[in-house]
């Protein structure tokens, strides 16, 4: 069942400039992007810095609003929603952010930064505390935890914090931007476990951005690779690591440094810098740094089309 | 054969004095750097591994960092009883380093080339200002940077992190130094920009015959571009090897449950992954004897009674850790 929709959705922001500070110009930075997640699946969405991947995830949770196109909820347009059913919306769809410095209020206890949500969507009873204390335990910390600050707890725990404020009150779609980005690997690896376990028990949809490809194949059922605001190619996450078909996802790839000394890779270094959003380059945007560029490439924009199979490899490539 | 040291350090000890009491951030670590060869030091977040670089600088903080013993032999010369005069010229001439942050570690409001200049002027000041120009603009065109005399004239906030991250390079470089330190260098950057650059840094040391000492937390970076490794836990060596022998046969429980925890490109997807449990353990309240026996799922009495010294696994590898057969390495007790 698709529980969420996203038609050919864009998201431009102004450039100010002059003495006015008038608009001069406009980053692209989500153009033209359409996927479907399914229920219980975890989508991937991969891409390097300035690629559109957390824009995206914020115009899906409705924290944006799209420049055109559109976000369907289980077939309702979250535009079109009025404030009683944005509301209910929000409670289904949560999200996790990358810094768990800076996303918890450093004034509250947790108690109180789990109980906000359930005054906001007046879902507050007297038995609210238990039911937050088992939340934290599901996500690993303690029942004593509710009496503490933020500043007490160590990255990793924050986070689980984090994990606990979007998991309580039964979302069904989680967006994690970023969730373990600023964690070192062995508390990483704790968080990862973390919510594929909750995935399984609490039969969640996630939204999964990260730029690290290993952890995104890792977790996701299916990978979208993102680059200068449009998706480059889409696949199931095995067909996508074997058999990617994409030159940029090739380089993506091939860039990840690999944990094993003797492993002979091709490696692909990809030339120059990522062009600026807010001039993208004409065609298909990869060409100026694609190895393979023909006249093609530079003039007309590849469609993201049908490679093979049912299983859905989608490229937007003229060559491959 | 074993060629010479270039940078030799010896049972380093370095501890800050906080407001909950002093805490030792590096203790009794030692390495050989070889002439020519990378070394990478791996290791999480107040593994002391940014510490151990910056005394070799003499970089740290004064009077907060006080280095409580070692030697760090530099071509022979102990670094720690240099004058602040001497220490000056090796500095940025003879040991050069390259810092995590690209976007702080440039001066804003110099022109890109007259931070370069300034390595000429300090290291070679007989130096015209044209040969500067045209050294300063040759520096920026190895490392990849195209129309370099433009960039000359620009200020570091019209250029992207890669870039910024080339002209730290760029500068590091200028003195053509014997010893490159590159803290976290790729840290900040897209995968795609530190392939680029890592691949530039090992040009580079080809070709000025440099030796780098490459810090970093991901064992990917350590295993592509290191000849041998130091893994650091919570101050300490826990094990150093040549880097074939440290991802063959990781020795001390802690590299172990490092590569474990990684998720690996090849492996089974949503499955669980390893982890070492408990936390890292705060500098102010280390655990007795091993400082991973808390964690350590093979703890004994021992462990837990006195720390273990290094032992030899094999020639080029030793590991802090009392499973590990076989003799103490000679120079490494106290």
């Amino acid at each position: 069942m698709r529980i969420l929709e996203v038609a050919d959705l864009q998201k431009y922001f102004p450039v100010y400039g002059g003495v006015f500070l008038r608009p001069k110009g406009w980053i692209h930075a989500v153009d033209g992007v359409s996927l479907a997640v399914n229920k219980g699946e975890t989508l991937g969405l991969v891409g390097e810095s300035g690629c559109g991947k957390t824009t995206l995830g914020r115009c899906v949770s409705g924290l944006y609003d799209a420049t055109a196109g559109n976000v369907l909820y289980k077939g309702e347009d979250i535009s079109a929603m009025g404030r009683t059913a944005l509301k209910k919306f929000r409670l289904r769809l949560q999200m996790i952010f990358q810094d768990p410095f800076e996303s918890l209020n450093s004034r509250q206890m947790v108690g109180q930064i789990l109980a906000e949500k359930y005054h906001i969507h007046k879902k507050a009873h007297p038995g609210m505390d238990e039911e937050i204390a088992d939340t934290l335990e599901t996500v690993g910390l303690e029942k004593e935890d509710m009496t503490k600050y933020p500043h007490e707890f160590s990255g990793g725990q924050r986070q689980r914090i984090g994990i606990a404020r979007a998991v309580s009150l039964n979302p069904e779609l989680i967006v994690c931007d970023e969730p373990v980005s600023a964690l070192d690997v062995s508390v990483q690896s704790k968080i990862l476990n973390l919510l594929l376990k909750l995935q399984e028990k609490m039969d969640l949809t996630y939204i999964f951005i990260s730029h690290d490809l290993s952890v995104v194949k890792h977790i996701s059922d299916r990978i979208a690779v993102m680059y200068l605001g449009k998706i480059v190619e889409t696949a199931d996450a095995e067909t996508l690591y074997n058999n990617s078909r994409h030159p940029y996802t090739e380089a993506l790839i091939s860039a990840i440094p690999n944990p094993d000394p003797e492993c002979t890779k091709k490696r692909i270094i990809l030339s120059g810098e990522l062009p600026s959003a807010e001039n993208p380059p004409s065609g298909c945007r990869f060409h100026t740094r694609c190895m393979y560029a023909e006249d093609i490439c530079s003039s007309t924009e590849p469609p993201l089309s049908l490679r093979h199979g049912p299983s859905g490899h989608f490229t937007a490539c003229h060559l491959f | 054969m074993k060629r010479a040291p270039v940078l030799k350090v010896e049972d380093l000890a370095v501890s800050f004095s906080t407001d909950a009491g002093t805490v030792r951030a590096v203790d009794r670590v030692g390495f050989e750097l070889e002439s020519g060869s990378t070394l990478g030091v791996v290791g999480e977040s107040g593994c002391g591994k940014s510490v151990a670089a910056l005394s070799i600088m003499r970089l740290l903080p004064v009077p907060t960092a006080v280095i409580e013993s070692g030697r760090i032999l530099f071509k022979g010369d102990d670094l720690l009883s240099c004058t602040p005069e001497e220490m000056a010229r090796v500095r940025g001439g003879k040991i050069a380093m390259i810092f995590q942050e690209p976007m702080t570690a440039l001066n804003p409001v110099h022109k890109i080339g007259s931070q370069i200049n300034e390595v000429y002027a300090l290291h070679l000041p007989s130096m015209t200002r044209d040969r500067m120009r045209k050294k300063a603009a040759g520096m920026l065109d190895m490392v990849g940077i195209a129309d370099p005399y433009k960039v000359l004239g620009l200020y570091p906030h019209h250029l992207s992190g890669g870039m910024r991250q080339r002209v730290m390079i760029a500068m590091a470089l200028a003195a053509e130094p014997d010893i490159l330190i590159a803290d976290e260098p790729t840290t900040a950057l897209d995968v795609t920009v530190q392939a680029q650059i890592l691949e530039r840094i090992r040009e580079l040391q080809q070709e000025y015959h440099m030796s780098v000492i490459l810090i970093t937390h991901d064992l990917g970076v350590i295993a592509e571009n290191c000849d041998s490794a130091m893994v650091m836990y919570a101050g300490r060596v826990a094990e150093e090897a040549r880097v074939d022998m440290l991802f063959k046969n990781p020795s001390h429980p802690y590299t172990k449950g490092l590569l474990a925890s990684i998720p690996s490109l090849a492996g089974k997807r949503k499955s669980e992954l390893t982890t070492i449990r408990g936390t890292v353990p705060s500098l102010k309240n280390l655990p007795h004897g091993c400082r991973f026996s808390n964690r350590c799922p093979h703890t004994m009495e021992q462990c837990v009674n006195k720390a273990p010294m290094q032992r030899f696994v094999a020639e080029n590898h030793t590991a802090a850790c009392y499973l590990v057969p076989g003799s103490e390495r000679q120079n490494a007790d106290t």
